[in-house]
């Protein structure tokens, strides 16, 4: 089935292209195109814009801001995001890391949206055309979403704060049984002062554990300081059930590479 | 619907066709200009077998759209052979049985050019990461990871 693709120079414009029903936004191809080609029928129409702001990558004193159009391959290589750099590797393969973009990633359905576990954890905010919002906010609400995505920003975690985690069962390139996102702060003495935590596959969109965020608070990080988290790290948890694995393995592994993640 | 034009290099001379617009650029290569080598498997995105080069990057013909490849340049694998010489990763393909049924040959050489171009001397870890995104259910994958060492090996054999 043929699409009509409407290309626009700015997001003004393109935003208002959006409102037509049926009309989807066209950032890599890999969530949308992929939609058509198994005959999605909802999507009657397609819209793009080539303005510069959504494909620049920012980085200024600490804060950093990615148009919605990046790709994870330009996320991979860029030289002040290292610390991104595994999470935008963990998704899809070359080509796909080539086309794949950070706005289309907000709206990949679990077991995809491993980067948008990363950026949940980061605690991002997501600029769009009606205005910016925490990232959980956004993914709670994606799903009646028609702004158009800006851009992401966050604030770049101190050296070594991120961790990030995606298990899959074929390697190097496998779709998740589960990703993990944390971002830990310690004080002086060692316990954890701040601590987020987002998780991929166990709901149907990234989640964070809150639970086992607020267990982890003045606790130390080590095999004892972390088992109270771990014993609720299932909290809130509604784990798909996919070719991949059940809601249950997914449940029973969580608390050991949760484990992992945090002892590494 | 009305047609759109589209206009690409492929395989380094110029294309011009006019097409219905929203169509993958794997269907206008292969129903339209007539290049059959990247092949339709999953249009899921999932198997690689679609695999092109454009501008320089590994991307799926499937999931990308034809009129989005203005002005681009594209490769596919059936511009690899010059006059009847085989590249040497299409002759490497061949010598280590790394081909059975051969439908997933074309992208696994779209993927290992490219890593070839940028890393002439890859290591195995590479070229295991670089083909991550092509299935072969053929193979077991193992020749096909010692051809495109080969042709690497060959190609740094070539330059000295």
């Amino acid at each position: 089935m043929a699409l009509a693709l409407q290309t626009f120079a700015t997001v003004k414009d393109a935003t208002a292209a959006l409102k037509v029903r049926g009309t989807r936004y066209l950032g890599g191809g890999t969530l949308v195109v992929r939609a058509a080609n198994e005959g999605d029928v909802s999507v009657s129409g397609l819209v793009r814009s080539t303005d510069p702001a959504l494909s620049s990558i920012a980085v200024v004193g600490g804060k950093v801001r990615i148009g919605a159009s990046v790709t994870m391959a330009a996320i991979a290589s860029h030289p002040d995001l290292g610390a991104l750099a595994k999470a935008a590797r963990a998704v899809g393969g070359p080509a796909i890391r080539n086309m794949a973009t950070v706005g289309g990633n907000l709206f990949a359905p679990a077991p995809y949206g491993d980067f948008a576990v990363a950026l949940l954890a980061l605690d991002a905010t997501v600029d769009t055309s009606d205005g910016e919002l925490p990232i959980e906010s956004f993914l709670a609400g994606r799903d009646d979403n028609h702004a158009l995505i800006i851009s992401v920003g966050f604030t770049l975690p101190k050296a070594g704060g991120f961790r990030f985690l995606k298990v899959s069962r074929v390697k190097p390139k496998g779709v998740s049984v589960l990703s993990i996102a944390a971002v830990l702060e310690q004080a002086a003495d060692g316990t954890v002062s701040s601590a987020r935590i987002a998780l991929g596959c166990m709901a149907d969109r990234p989640m964070r554990a809150n639970a086992a965020e607020n267990a982890l608070l003045g606790r130390t990080i080590d095999r004892e300081g972390i088992a109270a988290a771990l014993a609720v790290a299932g909290e809130g948890t509604s784990p798909i059930t996919d070719p991949i694995a059940s809601a249950w393995y997914r449940a029973e592994v969580l608390p050991v590479h949760l484990g992992r993640l945090l002892l590494s | 619907m009305a047609k759109v034009p589209v206009q690409f290099t492929l395989n380094g001379s110029e294309k011009a066709e006019f097409i219905d617009s929203g169509t993958t650029l794997l269907n206008a290569l292969r129903d339209k200009i007539g290049d059959t080598s990247p092949k339709g498997g999953c249009h899921q995105g999932t198997c690689g077998a679609c695999s092109v080069i454009i501008d320089g990057e590994l991307r799926l013909s499937c999931l990308t759209l034809a009129e989005t490849c203005n002005g681009a340049s594209i490769t596919t694998t059936s511009g690899l052979a010059e006059g009847g010489v085989l590249h040497p990763l299409q002759r490497a393909f061949l010598d280590a049985f790394a081909t059975q049924c051969g439908f997933c040959t074309p992208g696994m050489i779209m993927a290992a050019k490219v890593l070839l171009d940028h890393t002439p001397n890859p290591s195995r870890d590479e070229v295991v990461e670089a083909l991550s995104g092509n299935i072969c259910r053929c193979t077991g994958y193992e020749p096909i990871i010692q051809a495109v060492l080969t042709a690497a090996r060959a190609n740094s054999q070539n330059a000295a």
